[in-house]
This record gives structure tokens, C-alpha cells and sequence, in this order.
């Protein structure tokens, strides 16, 4: 019962640990808590359906429930839901920087922002849940007494790839460098040559790719709603301040632990509460330890 | 024409009512430069107490006590403010955002409780058989929204010309210092932490206070009446209105409510039954539309704030 709990958390725990690095990555380069994250999941999620829509049917490639049409996907929707956030950034958010606004205001705009995308995908899919195939799987029991599907397995350990292959991007590549740079001194970074407009873009490319990618786990595990990345919000928040946000393995550690707290809290309280759970968690971690987790500085 | 002049009483309760927790809003944003993004949440805990606090009693709900009507207003107020207690003061020592999440977690959380909590606040099937001082008062419902419609303006009024008072008052002119820059607020020596505090706990009782006039009006809190729009659409009153100005909080409600019902009421007489769903996301994506275009184009709203020079200067 306990070990099937874990299990279950850590899957929901590293879904929103991709989606929690790609908030953390942007709340730290821009400085502001950016709402509309959230639908850039759920738009992860429909842009891969509509391209598997579009693509012949694949047979499903060994135990998984989906083919190779869902890996093309996959691709398409992670650079076409970076081009939404970058088209955000060009139309709204980078005109209110130009102007100095404080970064409430960003906050704000990306309120308005979320309503406008969340909507959007009601008018253009529906309200209905979606899926992205029938295959019905055959969950193997993976440690004695723990079952999980095929698809779940394999999100895990595409997760866990995916957050060692970032953390070296950051680390070694140029742009990583030029963002780790400008996240700490614009001005400085500025001074020494890097290109501010291209490190944001490559900001909000990489944290729309990563949210996509959390989108289409998501909806493979469970279903594809509207309402799926709104859902999510709250607990995508909760994990980035308790990892301490820009923090790369803090994120992925605050996703673990809400996705842990959430699935355990079933076992004491009743589920409809379960959604309570990232709220009580934050309130814990502002009062007791803002700065998050695993950040070095008290500064908040 | 009855007809009409009984829609349009009920028409301005609602707007007036949504007014009252826009005021709030504008002490908390407009004032203070505090972003609260769970404005339901606290018009829900506002609704519920008044609810679970006037209703008749019913045997399989905890709650229901039938105390008299203010004693309901007061504790709806109460409760709000402690709500905003507890995430204010979780939040104070933080960047503005932090509070923006939190107070999106209350809404979240007060929307399950209601959902779930069903002993005390009925679940899905809501409570319902809420008093109203006017209802069975006189002769026609007319009247008796007339009657209660007199003392939502008698409420408002107060609460217009008591947050006027407290935007010119010494207070009032500190928190617009911490708007405009909090750190030279500080170097003044006010307790910055303390005066944003205040505000925000006294702009979220507004909110509770309209929820339970809202209760009150409608008789009936289930939890599809407090769905996130509702946060989505006070903002939206108060940034057309004009952030800053009471007047333009008001004016934005009764603007904001009146486009929002022509849009509902068109959506519904024209889309059939199975389109009616993309009537509601058009509604909320104009919401969303003229937030964004109304940041970028006329941040000042449609009145705005007015400059203020002080008498010393010049």
C-alpha cells in the first residue's frame, strides 16, 4: 500500500519537477512568478495531440500504449510551445520591461495572459478529455507488490535524462553559461557582450520545451483536459519555492516531495483534499524557510 | 417594463456588491501595490461563514445556526480577515509574488474545502435558505430588492467615503509610499511590513463583507458560484475602472458586470445548448484580452489616479 503510494508520487513528482524547473528557470532569469506556466502544459499536451491527429497511426512500439507518432510529437510541440512563450514575451512581457515596470506587473499580465491561452483551448478543442491512444496496457509489477504501467516507467526515466542532460546544457554550453551569467548580473552580462535578447528567448524556448514535455507525460499518464495545467499550478509553485527557485536539482527535489506529500496524504486524508495538500506545504516552507530547500542564499 | 426595471435592480445589487470587494482590491493593488490572486477565495470564505452562520438549521449539516443577519455580516468579515492573516503573514517578509502564490492557494484550498467539506458546507448541493433582512418584507420580490439594493449602496457609500478618509490620512499616504518605493519607505522609518499587513488583511475583509452581502442577495452558496473567474473579473474592474481611484473601482464594476451579461445573455439566447460552453470562453477570454490591452495601452483605466502634489511642495 505504502510502497504503491511512493511509486505513484514519484511519478506525479517528476512530472511536475519538469514542469517546476521550466517556472524556476524563468522566475530566475525575469524575476517574476509567471501564471500562465501552467498552460503551457496544457498547450504542450493538445499541440502534440493535434500533431498525432494529423500523423498516420504507428504501431505502439513494444509494451508502450503509444508509437513512434508520439515521439514526433513530442518534438513539434516542445519548439511549438517555446514559440508561444517567446510570442508572449515579444508581444506583452518584454514591452512591460522596456517600460520599467516592476515585476508585479509582469505577474499580472501573465494573470491575464493564462485566462486568454486557457480559454483559447476550450474554443479550439473542446472541454472534453482527450487521449492520445486506446491501447489499453498491462502494468508489470516492478518491485514486489508495486505495479506501474509500461508509460509510466518509461516517464520516469525520461525525466530523470531529461534533468542530468539539462543540468549539463547549463552548465557547459555557452548559452547555459551566458544565462547563469545574466540571471545573476544583467547589467554585467550586458557589459561583457552577451546578447540579453537571445539568452531571454532561449529562456522562455527552453522553459516552454520543458513544460510541454511535462504536458504530454501528463496526458499520457492520465488524460488531456483543459483544465489539466491549471490543475497543476499550484503544486508547480509549491515544488519550485521549495526546491529554491533557480535551482535545477531544487526543483527537481520540491517536484519529488509535493508529488510524495500529495499521493502518501491519501493514505491519512480523504483524496478530495488531496489538491489541499501543495497549499499546506507552502505555507510550512514561507514560514519556515523561504528561501526554499537547497538555495545557498537567505535573500529572498 | 417591470420586467426590466426588476432585472436592472438586480442587475446593480450584483455589480454594487462585486464593487464593494473591487474597493478591497484597489486598497490592496491600487493602494499598496499588493497582488492578491485569490480574490474568490476570500468572497467564498465570505459567503460560506455568512451562510453557515444565518441558514436554518438542518439536521445532517454541522454548521446552519440561524444567529441574526449582522451577526452573520460581522463573522463573514472576521473570517475573511483571518484567512488574509494567515497568508499575509506568511508572506510580509517576501517578494511580492510569493504572496500572489499563497493567496492563489487559498483560493484553491477554500474551493476544495467547500467541494468536500460536506457536513458543514453541504458539498456540491451547497447550502441553501439563506435570510435576507428584505425577503417577505413587503408586498412584491420588487420591493424587496429595491429595499435590499438601498442598503448595498448604504454599504458601499460607507465603505467609498471611509477609504477615501484612509487615502488622504497619514496612513493612507504611507502605504502609497511603499507602492512607489518600498525601500525609501523603510529609510523613513515606517514598518513597512506592518502597514502592507493592514492593508491587505483590511482589503480581503471587503471581499469577505461583499461575499456575504452576495449570499445574502441569492440565498443559495454552492461551490460553482466562487469559480476562479470571479477573481479574473474583479481584477478586470478595478484596471478598466482605474486602478488607484475608489470611483474608478466602482465605475469598473458596473462596467465590467454590464458588458459581461450582455456577452452571457447574447451567448445564451443565440449559440444552441451543445455551443453554449464556448460562449463562457469567450466571456473569459475577453476578460483576459482587455487585462493584458488595458496594461499595455491605458494603464490609468478609464478614470485613473489622480496626481497628488503635496501642499508643502512649490
Amino acid at each position: 500500500m505504502i510502497g504503491q503510494a511512493i511509486a505513484d508520487g514519484l511519478l506525479t513528482g517528476g512530472i511536475l519537477a519538469l514542469g517546476a524547473i521550466g517556472y524556476s528557470l524563468c522566475a530566475h532569469m525575469l524575476k517574476f512568478a509567471n501564471f500562465a506556466h501552467a498552460e503551457m502544459l496544457t498547450w504542450g499536451a493538445y499541440m502534440a495531440l493535434a500533431v498525432i491527429t494529423f500523423l498516420p497511426a504507428g504501431q505502439p512500439i513494444g509494451p508502450f500504449s503509444f508509437g513512434w507518432p508520439l515521439l514526433v510529437a513530442i518534438v513539434v510541440s516542445c519548439i511549438g510551445t517555446g514559440l508561444i512563450a517567446i510570442a508572449a514575451d515579444t508581444l506583452v512581457f518584454s514591452r512591460l520591461r522596456k517600460r520599467r515596470a516592476n515585476s508585479l506587473t509582469l505577474v499580472f499580465a501573465s494573470f491575464g495572459i493564462a485566462l486568454i491561452l486557457r480559454n483559447l483551448v476550450l474554443f479550439v478543442w473542446g472541454a472534453d478529455a482527450h487521449y492520445y491512444g486506446q491501447e489499453l496496457q498491462i502494468s508489470l509489477e516492478v518491485l514486489p507488490n508495486i505495479r506501474m504501467m509500461p508509460d509510466q516507467v518509461l516517464v520516469l526515466a525520461l525525466t530523470v535524462a531529461l534533468v542530468v542532460a539539462l543540468h549539463l546544457f547549463l552548465k557547459y554550453s555557452r548559452i547555459g553559461v551566458a544565462m547563469r551569467s545574466m540571471a545573476e548580473n544583467p547589467a554585467l552580462s550586458q557589459v561583457c557582450g552577451i546578447d540579453i535578447a537571445k539568452v531571454v528567448r532561449w529562456t522562455w524556448m527552453l522553459s516552454g520545451a520543458l513544460a510541454a514535455i511535462a504536458g504530454v507525460f501528463a496526458g499520457l499518464t492520465v488524460q488531456i483536459r483543459p483544465e489539466m495545467g491549471f490543475n497543476m499550478l499550484l503544486a508547480l509553485f509549491t515544488a519550485a519555492i521549495l526546491g529554491g527557485t533557480g535551482s535545477l536539482f531544487g526543483a527537481v527535489a520540491g517536484g519529488l516531495i509535493v508529488g510524495l506529500a500529495e499521493s502518501l496524504s491519501a493514505l491519512v486524508i480523504p483524496t478530495g483534499y488531496k489538491a489541499a495538500v501543495p497549499f499546506g506545504l507552502l505555507l510550512i516552507i514561507l514560514y519556515l524557510r523561504p528561501q526554499g530547500l537547497f538555495s545557498r542564499s537567505a535573500r529572498v | 417594463m417591470i420586467g426590466f426595471v426588476s432585472y436592472l435592480v438586480f442587475f446593480l445589487t450584483v455589480a454594487l456588491i462585486l464593487g464593494i470587494a473591487t474597493l478591497g482590491l484597489n486598497l490592496q493593488w491600487g493602494g499598496t501595490g499588493l497582488f492578491n490572486a485569490g480574490i474568490v477565495g476570500f468572497y467564498a470564505i465570505g459567503a460560506y461563514t455568512f451562510a453557515i452562520l444565518t441558514a436554518p438549521p438542518r439536521p445532517e449539516l454541522l454548521g446552519n445556526f440561524e444567529l441574526p443577519w449582522i451577526v452573520g455580516v460581522v463573522g463573514a468579515m472576521a473570517a475573511a480577515a483571518l484567512a488574509a492573516l494567515i497568508t499575509g503573514l506568511a508572506t510580509v517578509r517576501l517578494r511580492g509574488d510569493y504572496l500572489a502564490v499563497a493567496t492563489f492557494g487559498i483560493a484553491v484550498t477554500i474551493q476544495l474545502v467547500a467541494t468536500n467539506f460536506e457536513a458543514l458546507t453541504g458539498g456540491t448541493m451547497g447550502i441553501a435558505s439563506i435570510p435576507n433582512p428584505f425577503r417577505g418584507l413587503f408586498a412584491t420580490p420588487l420591493a424587496n430588492n429595491f429595499g435590499y439594493l438601498a442598503v448595498i449602496v448604504v454599504i458601499l457609500a460607507v465603505a467609498y467615503v471611509a477609504l477615501e478618509r484612509i487615502a488622504r490620512s497619514p496612513w493612507g499616504r504611507v502605504l502609497k509610499a511603499i507602492r512607489e518605493d518600498e525601500v525609501a519607505a523603510e529609510t523613513l522609518g515606517k514598518n513597512t511590513r506592518s502597514f502592507r499587513l493592514q492593508a491587505f488583511v483590511i482589503g480581503s475583509t471587503l471581499m469577505g463583507l461583499a461575499g456575504a452581502l452576495y449570499a445574502s442577495f441569492i440565498g443559495f452558496v454552492s461551490p460553482f458560484d466562487f469559480l476562479p473567474i470571479l477573481t479574473f473579473q474583479i481584477w478586470a474592474m478595478l484596471i478598466i475602472g482605474g486602478s488607484g481611484n475608489n470611483r474608478g473601482a466602482i465605475l469598473g464594476a458596473v462596467v465590467v458586470w454590464g458588458i459581461w451579461s450582455v456577452i452571457g445573455a447574447a451567448a445564451s439566447k443565440m449559440l444552441p445548448v451543445q455551443l453554449q460552453i464556448y460562449g463562457g470562453a469567450a466571456q473569459a477570454m475577453i476578460i483576459g484580452l482587455a487585462l493584458v490591452l488595458v496594461l499595455l495601452l491605458r494603464p490609468r483605466g478609464l478614470i485613473g489616479e489622480r496626481p497628488v502634489t503635496s501642499r508643502h511642495a512649490a
